[in-house]
């Protein structure tokens, strides 16, 4: 089963024609994800990959019953794209546009709260549910079907730490990447609720790093319910310098505060199993599922 | 990106913020000569860097006459300043703002942000503004008080009079001169607007002491006035070169150079190495847009540090690096330059094996291990002297 994608999902790529749409079109059809639509203004009524291509996201749906896009389209102009997805109603947008600017969010966020789309990024590496589905960036290498969700903020970590989990076969129900962004879609709260009603998974694995609220608001949310499945967390950056830009958008926190271990600690007190570093992320998730089920 | 101070009240002066009359100096003798064109009978020096937390530091001086206005400039330019929020990279100060001195009645922070929540624009205020707000605001979380704004001045207006005269602003001026401030941070794309202290003059106008933008860097393109503000005077060489290679690089005080792909993980990397009891030189982050010349030109970067002894490389590949593309980077960064320093290595994920083979054929000085522990103990032992 999985969160958020699976067999259903009917995805539709804005910005196919571009160099990254392309690529990740053509990775995600190879994966097995059901493909059905690409837009791209202007291009309306051409093919690409195989598969028709729409001047709007509207047309696409009425053409192809598509419920999920993917947005391939420069940071400029990725907001007005987003817009366009969530007032087509689909059920699902990932963006993985980076550098989109946190004003065009303003807009995207108040589209947003009167919709039922849910929107995970933008610089988001995606989702994937190995073996069924991909939307997104990430090697696909090394996933491998089970019951371990994860939600990252980082998406060089999350290929680290799946590949680990594979290796000591540990299969993933599903992986989320929330973004890398101050102001995103989807957060660690909402993947914790859908993990938690979800079947297949059976530990869930959070990964944080400074800057941002995110694991905090996990925090007090895991404090606030019996959410019943181990959940494990791999906070970076705790020894960042303050007050630097370390990559992601995110990371820079100008209100103060925020730091790594701040977070660490707010996880610790919610009952979460904290891994020290990437090594140690497959063995305190082993330790976090026999404490589970003693 | 942040904006100087100068830069920032000059920004906020065109959308009706109020602010002391002052002028900006690049020399002692010119604070002094600029004294007369402002009407005062006391001065305030500024040092003029992209950092807050300048008052502890002693970048802010009184002067009572232009002559020891001229003084205070001296003392400070080219002095380098290190604040609470300069972190590791003191700025040399190459610019003084000379300014009348306001006597005021209230100093109150304020300032504007988006809601990471609502995407919208949030006011931060405090009454207790001034120089020691951030220790204040670290220890005690009940000091700031926070207001919805929409962007809209005209639906802002009647409930944002009514924040205010609950924190102690009556007077109408506040406001309207806030909702200027909210004018300006949607206009410029601001991801901070911060007016520390905004004071209360004893005629009951209220203005702005001083005043720090952060402006999107993601929103330069709309906006190039301001990135000619930003590239006089903001990122060190070296990060500003890297950005143009499609790399984040931060610049630390330490001996290993690190080279790693994406943010998460060079965080990552950073900790271990430290755990370890070993000192980063950077912090780097390849971006996924990076070609091979783009990584050389960032490993160039570390080479050319003297301070730098060994490197490590820790990559995992995937999406559209793949780790022969980083290879290749290293390959070409190590054939045109002159400092043939030991890389330890660990690849990962997508064309690893081909990544590797890379590097040792092309005969860089390179250790390779599989594991990132052993990897991590081994640069650290590299730049502390270890034998191989």
């Amino acid at each position: 089963m999985g969160i958020l994608i699976g067999p259903d999902t009917r995805l539709l790529v804005q910005g196919i024609t571009g160099r990254a749409g392309t690529f990740y079109t053509d990775q995600a059809m190879r994966y097995g994800t059901t493909c059905v639509a690409g837009v791209r203004p202007g291009r309306g009524g051409t093919t690409h990959l195989g598969l028709p291509v729409f001047h709007t996201v509207n047309e696409a749906v009425a053409e192809t019953e598509a419920n999920a896009s993917l947005v391939v389209v420069p940071a400029p102009k990725a907001a007005d794209a987003i817009i366009e997805a969530i007032e087509a109603d689909l059920d699902l947008v990932v963006c993985i546009s980076e550098r989109v600017p946190q004003h065009d969010m303003r807009r995207v966020k108040a589209a947003l709260a009167d919709s039922k789309t849910i929107l995970v990024g933008p610089n988001s590496q995606g989702i994937l549910a190995p073996g069924t589905c991909k939307i997104g960036v990430m090697p696909t290498r090394d996933a491998k079907p089970g019951s371990i969700g994860i939600a990252s903020r980082s998406a060089s970590l999350t290929s680290e730490v799946l590949a680990r989990f594979s290796a000591a076969d540990l299969g993933q129900s599903t992986t989320v990447g929330i973004g890398g962004d101050v102001l995103h879609g989807l957060g660690f709260v909402e993947c914790l609720k859908r993990f938690g009603d979800d079947p297949e998974t059976k530990a869930v694995v959070l990964i944080g790093e400074l800057g941002g609220r995110e694991e905090e608001e996990a925090a007090n949310y895991l404090s606030s319910v019996d959410y019943g499945k181990p959940v494990i967390a791999l906070v970076v950056g705790r020894h960042a310098p303050v007050g630097r830009r370390m990559g992601h958008a995110g990371t820079l926190s100008l209100l103060g505060a925020a730091t790594a271990n701040d977070k660490i600690n707010a996880l610790t007190s919610a009952g979460v199993l904290i891994a020290n570093d990437v090594n140690d992320v497959v063995k305190t998730t082993l330790k976090a599922q026999d404490l589970a089920n003693s | 990106m942040l904006l100087a101070e100068y830069s920032s009240k000059e920004l906020l002066t065109q959308y009706g913020v109020k602010v002391p009359p002052g002028k900006v100096a690049r020399t002692a003798k010119e604070a002094e000569d600029r004294c007369a064109e402002i009407d005062t009978r006391k001065y305030v020096v500024k040092a003029q860097i992209a950092a807050g937390g300048r008052g502890r530091a002693g970048g802010v001086k009184f002067a009572a006459t232009p002559s020891s206005v001229r003084n205070e400039a001296e003392k400070m330019l080219a002095a380098q300043l290190t604040t609470d929020q300069t972190g590791d990279q003191p700025q040399t100060v190459t610019a003084v703002y000379v300014e009348a001195f306001v006597d005021h009645t209230a100093q109150y922070y304020i300032a504007i942000v988006l809601s990471p929540d609502t995407g919208q624009p949030t006011l931060l205020a405090s009454p207790n503004g001034g120089i020691d707000f951030e220790n204040l605001a670290k220890t005690n979380e009940g000091t700031v008080t926070t207001h919805q704004l929409s962007g809209d001045a005209n639906s802002d207006k009647a409930p944002l009079i009514e924040f205010l005269a609950s924190i102690g602003i009556e007077e109408p001026n506040a406001a309207d001169q806030i909702l200027s401030a909210s004018d300006a941070f949607i206009a410029n794309d601001m991801i901070l607007l911060e007016i520390n202290p905004f004071a209360r003059k004893p005629d009951g106008h209220w203005v702005a002491l001083d005043a720090k933008i952060a402006i999107d860097p993601s929103a330069l393109f709309r906006h190039p006035e301001l990135e000619a503000i930003a590239t006089a005077q903001n990122l060190p060489q070296e990060e500003s070169d890297a950005q143009k290679s499609n790399i984040n690089l931060v610049k630390m005080t330490g001996n290993l150079g690190v080279v790693t792909n994406g943010a998460g993980l060079g965080l990552a990397t950073n900790d271990m190495i430290i755990d370890e009891g070993g000192r980063p030189a950077n912090f780097m982050d390849i971006r996924t847009t990076a070609t091979s010349m783009d990584i050389a030109r960032g490993v160039e970067l570390l080479l050319n540090q003297p301070a730098v002894k060994a490197i490590l490389l820790n990559i995992h590949g995937g999406g559209m690096t793949m780790c022969d593309t980083v290879a290749e980077g290293i390959n070409f960064a190590y054939s045109r330059n002159e400092r043939n320093l030991p890389i330890v290595a660990r690849l990962a994920g997508q064309n690893a094996e081909w990544g590797r083979r890379i590097l040792v054929e092309r005969k860089v000085p390179v250790e390779i291990f599989d594991d990132l522990s052993a990897a991590v103990k081994r640069a650290v032992s590299v730049v502390s002297g270890g034998a191989s």
